[in-house]
């Protein structure tokens, strides 16, 4: 196997997914076979092909130091769940 | 067994800039919560973000100053992560193609001069402000720091010692602050500072197991946390025992540091290419034109100091510790050009003025102008040395200038012979047990005789010509 039921349970955790142990095998079996592909993939020989990050060809898109319109606080805030004194609400989460 | 410490620093210092990394809200501080943002920096879907071109010549600026290569092409990468002040989920940054690399700056600690290796320089947005609820169970989220311009400076472990820690930050700072790109305001967050710390054997050349250390807010916190973690591991690896690489924050009040117990997970940041943002292409016109219109930096300032005002080299590191500080006492030379005596008045009597005022020299209540005017007043005799600082006291206090003050109090010093044969006389009269005394020989007694008419005169009478009235009477 490409990749174990526990890294799974790791990967998603990391993007809080929730996953059941129900589709946990389903899961690792599928993105096992990506990774598979991966490695088919890796059997090009790349050594001297620069690594694509992006589809375009452009660079330096860039805007000047200029300070525009915002939000009001009403609209910034218009989409949240929970909000006091111009602020979001969150759980108290501590320690990063 | 000995221990050497083995620290690097990271830097992260916001940019001077009027609008955010990537949109166009205000990086203005002490805004309401959540009134300088937009779709871009709340994270909204759809939206793209578009660099801000200041941020890449702030960041040059720096890259430049230290030394680095600027990198021809790099590239902005995603840091993921899931925490209530990132809206988004991950951190625009820069990962394995940042903006610069390979620098160096040079500190001195204790005479000696040390080099301290700049590993990498890159670009990111600042994250937002969370504010903890002391009583309910819940945070208060204000993003407008969302996307405020940083630069991060990583150091090689090349400190060894929290006073070089604390003597690199310092210079780091300097330059910022010289560049004008960033204020360097460390209580208020504008520039920040975590610190990795091992030990190793003494003459090792493997590196120990190190902690990270965050929450330094201050340059005082940065030297004491260091010092407490290094005896801390000191103490551990004495007891034949095993440092945990782990972060630990510095806790101010109890002067100690705690750890801050994260999951390992927190540090599976997920890095990827951010394909929203184009790759970064600097040309060497660009780096060249920075480089031109780079002002002149700390250390070639000292060095100018102690070559063109011909003042000893910790006094011209002194003058040159801020740039608005350097550019007071050059404004004071330009107006009374003894540049020593300028030097001794900011740094002796000036400097301690503001210190006990908490004010910076920006905000000092005597000018440059006045400072050197009464500098003048001295020198053409005008005013006595002995009551110049109680001038300056009042100058201090009111904003008046020199003059206005001594013509206004009468302070204008006696230099009218006559005037102050007059009491000369008075004074050798009154005392006559001294008169014999001097006479027979206590040459001594000249300050006692020289104190007496200064006290009779309220210190207005000019000193030189006091002591050859006296010489002359008293046959010296």
């Amino acid at each position: 196997m490409k990749i174990t039921k526990n890294e799974i349970i790791h990967v998603a955790n990391l993007a809080r997914l929730e996953i059941d142990e129900a589709s946990l095998d389903k899961v690792t079996e599928q993105i096992g076979r990506i990774l598979e592909y991966v490695d088919t993939l890796n059997q090009v020989d790349t050594k001297n092909i620069q690594g694509t990050s992006h589809a375009i060809t452009l660079t330096n898109a860039f805007r000047e130091d200029i300070i525009k319109d915002h939000l009001t606080n009403n609209q910034a805030l218009s989409n949240a769940p929970e909000k006091e004194n111009g602020a979001f609400v969150v759980p108290k989460i501590v320690g990063r | 067994m000995e221990f050497e410490p083995v620290i690097g620093l990271e830097v992260h210092a916001q940019l001077k800039t009027q609008s955010k990394i990537f949109c166009s809200c205000s990086t203005a501080f002490g805004a309401p919560p959540n009134t300088h943002v937009c779709p871009v920096c709340l994270g909204m879907p759809g939206v793209l973000p578009v660099l801000n071109k200041k941020v890449v010549e702030y960041a040059l600026r720096m890259a430049v100053a230290t030394g680095c290569q600027v990198a021809e092409i790099s590239r902005f990468a995603r840091k993921n992560y899931f925490y209530p002040d990132l809206p988004k989920g991950y951190q625009i940054s820069q990962y394995e193609l940042p903006i610069a690399a390979f620098g160096e700056v040079e500190i001195e600690v204790n005479g000696t001069a040390i080099k301290i290796g700049i590993t990498r320089i890159h670009m990111e947005e600042d994250a937002g402000k969370l504010n903890h609820d002391p009583h309910r169970p819940m945070s208060h989220v204000d993003l407008n720091r969302t996307g405020v311009p940083l630069i991060e400076i990583v150091s090689e472990p090349d400190i060894r010692s929290p006073e070089e820690a604390g003597a690199y930050l310092k210079k780091l700072r300097s330059i910022l602050r010289y560049l004008e790109i960033c204020d360097g305001n460390m209580e208020e967050g504008s520039f920040r500072c975590d610190a990795n710390i091992s030990l190793r054997p003494k003459g090792d050349e493997k590196f120990g197991t190190r902690t990270e250390l965050k929450n330094l807010n201050s340059f005082k916190h940065v030297e004491k946390a260091i010092h407490y973690e290094i005896r801390r591991q000191q103490a551990i690896l004495e007891e034949g025992g095993q440092v945990i690489q782990e972060t630990r924050l510095w806790n101010p009040d109890s002067q100690k540091t705690y750890s801050m117990r994260d999951k390992e997970e927190a540090h599976d940041y997920r890095y990827f290419p951010d394909p929203d943002l184009l790759p970064l292409v600097i040309d060497k016109a660009w780096i060249d034109q920075v480089r031109n219109d780079l002002p002149e930096l700390p250390d070639e300032k000292t060095d100018r100091f102690i070559h063109q005002y011909s003042l000893p080299e910790q006094d011209a590191e002194r003058l040159t510790s801020s740039k608005e500080l350097a550019d007071y006492f050059e404004a004071c030379v330009t107006i009374f050009s003894e540049p020593k005596a300028v030097c001794n008045w900011i740094t002796g009597i000036l400097l301690g003025l503001l210190n006990a005022q908490g004010k910076t020299i920006e905000e000092s209540p005597v000018t440059a102008e006045n400072l050197a005017g009464l500098l003048k007043l001295v020198s053409e005799d005008v005013l006595s040395a002995k009551i110049a600082k109680a001038v300056f006291d009042e100058m201090a206090e009111t904003g008046k200038s020199a003059r206005q003050i001594v013509d206004e109090k009468g302070l204008v010093q006696v230099t009218d012979s006559s005037a102050i044969e007059a009491v000369v006389q008075k004074v050798i009269d009154a005392s006559p047990d001294e008169v014999v005394a001097y006479k027979g020989g206590k040459r001594k007694l000249i300050g006692f005789f020289v104190g007496q008419v200064m006290k009779e005169t309220s210190g207005k009478a000019n000193p030189g010509i006091v002591n050859k009235i006296l010489q002359d009477k008293l046959g010296g």
